[in-house]
């Protein structure tokens, strides 16, 4: 180690931990604290004043939060599924098909709304939608249109996670599987898709949660009546401290820590099981 | 041979809906939203309609073009502002998010082999806790009596802040350029370590001995060997960090000020409050016209990048 640092090794040692350590407080600090003061029992949102309950018991009685949650959901659980299926056809084409004609571009738009900023996205992809009901008087602007947007999103993403799998897959298991006889479409549900299965599930789950956190892109295709939980939240937050928000932040810190958790258990699960099955069939057993 | 025959007209077969779904798709909700916005922001507004911008009269074609909004924008004192702050602040946290994030990967990749899956993962969890969520508690730390704010109190931190000219007064830290670069940096550091450390992880350690065996300083060795190979690494996390946070507004909204002046914020204010959708869309194509440089050279890198994991 001492041949590949910059000062003695003890130092060099102590001052990455100390740099490691420091970075990840600055990351969770905020999570913390937030997940502390949803129980602050005090009319100064920050400051500590006792333990209390009193802002998780408000929240079944607050119907806009509520409301809000569930249209959420909805629009997430759409987005993901459809981020998948579009995702993955667009990690195939970038991968399996080297050339076609407009690849560069292709290539271009997918990756594009990962880093295009949201308001540009969620402007045109309105002035879109309301040029298009003036000639057909459809859609209204509601989950529908929202569902569009977060997909835009979503499919960028999920096409960035399948696509670095798919990259990473042996081709010879797929020609094995077919000079064996395998129909194209059993080649790819019994071969293809049990080895990208981990990277559609992380990419259902990214997506999932990239939906369920998003305002900009909702606040420009929202319509009346379809206020999505993070436009409450943002309402809320714009006015000032509010610990209606610190409690619903705590329980979402609850819900995807414990999401996450159980699914890196499932995937590892599947992951060693795999492990042993290729080690089982390399035995020829 | 039959096999054969019927696999290739699969793949034709499939080819066509693989690339023709995703790839219509993309040009229906993608490009032509742009050439919507780009025609709105060029069109004249007879009351509540835009007018066609390309017409037929009388058998000859008309074409109305309105360049007002773009002169407006190029003379307007308060646009050019807002643009060039845009590009300050974003500029500012991507060389922020680089300071912290390039050691902090570089630390990470050269951590035990036992321990960086433990240690990326900790880095891609507070994506999985909502962006907004995490904003919004610095809201909290850095209002009056927040934990973070009278830390920086207690460490006289606030002198120095006020005497750089980024926050408005001793002890007040929110509304500020520094709240709004610390939020942002804050949100985009983990775009800059993953790419950094994808990068840094891969790199072969034998070169950093060979180096050393003729006759380079650990120092000399990190300078002249691991950070030109990580260049690719370097240029994909700033131009992660740099393009979103020119065109950022919830940050702006919950965590600056008055004073701190960016164009998604604008833009918004232009839609929003003022209604006006011209003004808006010209806010928008000159934005995309500000981030299509950094745009085309992360993309070729990204290219780059794909072809070396070949």
């Amino acid at each position: 180690m001492s041949g590949r640092t910059f000062f003695g090794a003890g130092f060099a040692r102590g001052f990455s931990k100390a740099w490691l350590t420091a970075g990840y407080v600055f990351l969770y600090l905020p999570i913390v604290a937030l997940v502390i003061f949803s129980f602050n029992d005090s009319p100064i949102p920050n400051v500590w004043a006792g333990f209390t309950l009193k802002w998780y018991a408000a929240l079944p009685g607050d119907r806009e939060m509520i409301g809000g949650l569930w249209l959420s959901l909805q629009i997430a659980f759409f987005t993901a599924c459809g981020s998948v299926v579009l995702g993955t056809l667009a990690a195939f084409a970038l991968v399996k098909y080297r050339r076609f004609t407009g690849r560069t571009l292709f290539g271009g738009m997918v990756s594009a709304p990962l880093v295009m900023p949201e308001v540009i996205i969620g402007l045109s992809l309105l002035l879109m939608l309301v040029s298009v009901q003036r000639v057909l008087g459809f859609p209204e602007r509601g989950m529908l249109t929202i569902w569009m947007g977060h997909l835009l999103l979503g499919m960028a993403y999920a096409t960035v996670v399948v696509q670095a799998r798919l990259q990473d897959l042996n081709p010879q298991l797929e020609e094995a599987a077919m000079d064996l006889g395998a129909r194209p479409w059993q080649v790819f549900t019994l071969v293809t898709l049990p080895m990208i299965a981990q990277a559609l599930m992380s990419a259902w789950l990214l997506t999932f949660t990239l939906s369920l956190d998003d305002v900009v892109l909702s606040a420009f295709l929202s319509g009346p009546g379809a206020t999505t939980m993070p436009l409450v939240i943002f309402s809320r937050a714009r006015l000032g401290l509010n610990p209606s928000v610190n409690a619903v932040a705590a329980l979402i810190v609850l819900v995807v820590s414990v999401g996450v958790v159980l699914a890196s258990l499932a995937i590892a699960r599947a992951e060693r099981k795999r492990a042993q099955d290729m080690a089982a069939a390399a035995r020829g057993g | 041979m039959n096999r054969l025959r019927a696999l290739l007209a699969w793949i034709a077969r499939g080819r066509t809906a693989v690339i023709g779904l995703p790839y219509l798709w993309l040009l229906a909700f993608f490009m032509l939203p742009f050439l919507i916005v780009l025609k709105i922001s060029v069109s004249e507004v007879d009351g509540v309609v835009f007018k066609e911008v390309l017409s037929l009269k009388d058998g000859v074609l008309a074409l109305s073009i309105k360049l007002s909004n773009y002169v407006f924008i190029t003379e307007d004192d308060l646009y050019f502002k807002t643009y060039l702050s845009s590009i300050k602040y974003a500029a500012v946290t991507t060389v922020l998010c680089l300071a912290i994030g390039y050691p902090f990967a570089y630390f990470m990749a050269r951590a035990k082999a036992s321990l960086q899956p433990a240690l990326l993962m900790l880095v891609m969890l507070p994506f999985w806790t909502s962006f907004l969520l995490r904003v919004y508690a610095w809201k909290g730390l850095l209002t009056e009596h927040g934990w973070v704010s009278d830390l920086l109190i207690a460490l006289r931190v606030d002198h120095l802040l006020l005497a750089a000219g980024v926050i408005p007064a001793l002890g007040k830290f929110m509304n500020s350029p520094f709240s709004l670069v610390l939020g942002m940096v804050y949100t985009y550091l983990p775009f800059m370590i993953l790419p950094l450390y994808g990068n840094l992880a891969k790199m072969d350690l034998r070169l950093l001995e060979a180096a050393s065996d003729l006759g380079a300083t650990p120092w000399v060795a990190f300078w002249k060997v691991t950070v030109p190979l990580s260049k690719a690494g370097i240029i994909a996390g700033s131009m992660l960090v740099f393009i979103p946070c020119i065109g950022e507004f919830v940050i702006p909204e919950l965590l600056g000020g008055p004073q701190t002046l960016m164009i998604g914020r604008v833009l918004w204010d232009e839609f929003f409050s003022n209604n006006d959708w011209p003004m808006a869309s010209t806010v928008a194509v000159v934005m995309v016209l500000l981030i299509l440089v950094p745009l085309a050279i992360f993309n070729r890198y990204q290219a780059q990048a794909q072809e070396q994991r070949k």
